[in-house]
Formats: C-alpha cells, structure tokens, sequence
C-alpha cells in the first residue's frame, strides 16, 4: 500500500508551508533525527525527514538525499528564507504541533516504515 | 582522459549558512548530464559532509571534481589543522565539532563514515599543522 504526501500531512494534522501542488507525491519511509549527519547515513528513495532543527542545512541535506517532504515538529518556526529554499528545490514542507515522538509514532501507525539502513 | 570535465570550488570558512553551496551545484549538474540518480546522490552526500567538514573543521579551501565517463573524482583540500589520528577521526560517532556545531545540526561524526560509505575509493592525506586532502571516487 503506497502512501502519499497527503495520507502523511493527514496522519499528522500537520499544515503545508510550501509544495502544495506535490501533496500526491509518493512516500516510501521516514527517518526522524536533529542530526544531519544521521539523516544523511539513511539513504532511501521517496523519503520524508522529521526534525526539530531548522536552519538552511536541512534543506541542504534533503536536496542531497532527493527527500520528497521536510516536516518540522513541535511547531518550529521555518523563517521566509528557508521557505524559499525549499520552494527553489521543489519540496514540500509542513509543520506540526507534535513532538519528535508522537510525530514518528503517527507516521508508524500510519503504517511508514524506517526501512533497513 | 580527454572527455573529462573538472570543476573547481572555492570554499568560503565565513558563512556555515552557506555550505553546501558547491555540492548542490555539482548535484544539479550531474543530474543535467544524465548521470544516474543513485550515482548523483552518493556523489552529493559526500562531497556535502566534505565541504561541511572544510567549513567547521578546517578554514575553507578548493574542491575539484573531475567527471570522466567512467568514473567522479572528488578532491578536497584545504590548509587547516590536519588529523592527527585519521584512524580515529574515521570510527563512528568520533568528532572534536563544539557543542555550538552541534547546535547546527552537525558534529555526530558520522561525516567521514558517511563519505566512506557512499563512495568507491576514499584516500586522506593530511598533515597536522599543513592541511588536509581528502580523496573520493565515485564510479559510474
Ligand atoms: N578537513 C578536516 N580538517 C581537520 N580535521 C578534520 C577534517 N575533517 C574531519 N576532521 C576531524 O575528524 C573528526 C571526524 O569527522 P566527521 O566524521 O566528519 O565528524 P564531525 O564532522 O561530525 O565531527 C572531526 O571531528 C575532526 O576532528
Ligand atoms: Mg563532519
């Protein structure tokens, strides 16, 4: 069963700041971590990444790594600059009020996987 | 060699910001040639965790990638505090980073194990007080 940027979003009742015309994009897997360097050793196609940091390099590290959709948790504030950005790379970028745990947790019970490293 | 295309970066230490900047463009370039997904992305990561590590580690430097039709040849040198024990700076989880990098994002010390990892060739040549260069290729 494939999920969608969407089924995501919803899972989180998360709000979209950038990418709305990519909600139907397909997502495989996730991986949640504040670290880039963490994110960047999990390599999987059509991935979404959860984080609670927020600065340019988030956007660098999911251009390198061709994630579909950056979610920002606890209601992290992503400045107009790092919205740019991502607009400039074609992700889509949503926010929720959730926490790193109960935002994987959802996801999870969603039915997302990590997916073998 | 005569169908190699090199390109040349120069990697600014001021604006953590920024880095990144000559990875993202090789990336994009790459992916305008036609060089495979899978081969685009291991390219990009390392050079990435390299041109991170130029800027919090050493001062900056030059970053030359050569593309030949069979294989992507990464070389990044710059003139900072060398690694006094390459064994060491390559285990997981080792980093010297601050605690303000890590306020970043960065300094897990996963960077090196990452380049390893995503490249076919990896060579380190570095000298304490001189400067480091560090070697990669990717293989198409
Ligand atoms: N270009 C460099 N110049 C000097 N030291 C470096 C350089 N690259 C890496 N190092 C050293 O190796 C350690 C491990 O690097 P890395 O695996 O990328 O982890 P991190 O960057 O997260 O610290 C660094 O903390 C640093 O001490
Ligand atoms: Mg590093």
């Amino acid at each position: 069963m494939a999920m969608t940027v969407e089924d995501v979003r919803a899972a989180l009742g998360a709000r979209v700041l950038v990418g709305r015309e990519h909600l139907d994009r397909e997502v495989r897997s996730a991986c949640g971590s504040d670290m880039m360097s963490d994110v960047l050793a999990f390599s999987k196609d059509h991935s979404v990444l959860l984080t609670g940091l927020v600065n340019p390099q988030v956007v660098r590290t999911a251009e390198m790594l061709d994630i579909v959709c950056i979610i920002f948790i606890r209601g992290k504030k992503a400045d107009e600059k790092l919205l740019e950005m991502a607009r400039e790379r074609d992700l889509v970028v949503l926010e929720t009020g959730h926490r790193m745990f109960t935002a994987c947790g959802l996801l999870y019970q969603a039915g997302l996987r990590g997916g073998a490293v | 060699m005569e169908d190699a295309i090199i390109l040349k970066y120069g990697i600014s230490p001021d604006d953590f910001t920024r880095a990144g900047e000559a990875s993202s463009d090789v990336k994009s370039k790459l992916k305008q040639m036609g060089v495979s997904p899978e081969a685009v992305r291991k390219v990009a990561i390392a050079m990435y965790e390299g041109e991170i590590n130029m800027v919090i580690h050493a001062k900056g430097g030059e970053i030359t990638v050569q593309i030949t039709p069979d294989r992507i040849i990464m070389e990044l040198a710059d003139v900072g505090p060398g690694i006094p024990d390459v064994e060491l700076a390559m285990k997981a989880g080792y980093s010297t980073a601050p605690d303000e990098i890590r306020s970043l994002g960065f300094g897990a010390g996963m960077g090196l194990p990452n380049m390893k990892k995503y490249t076919d060739e990896m060579k380190i040549d570095t000298t304490v007080g001189v400067g480091t260069t560090i070697t990669m290729v990717v293989k198409l």
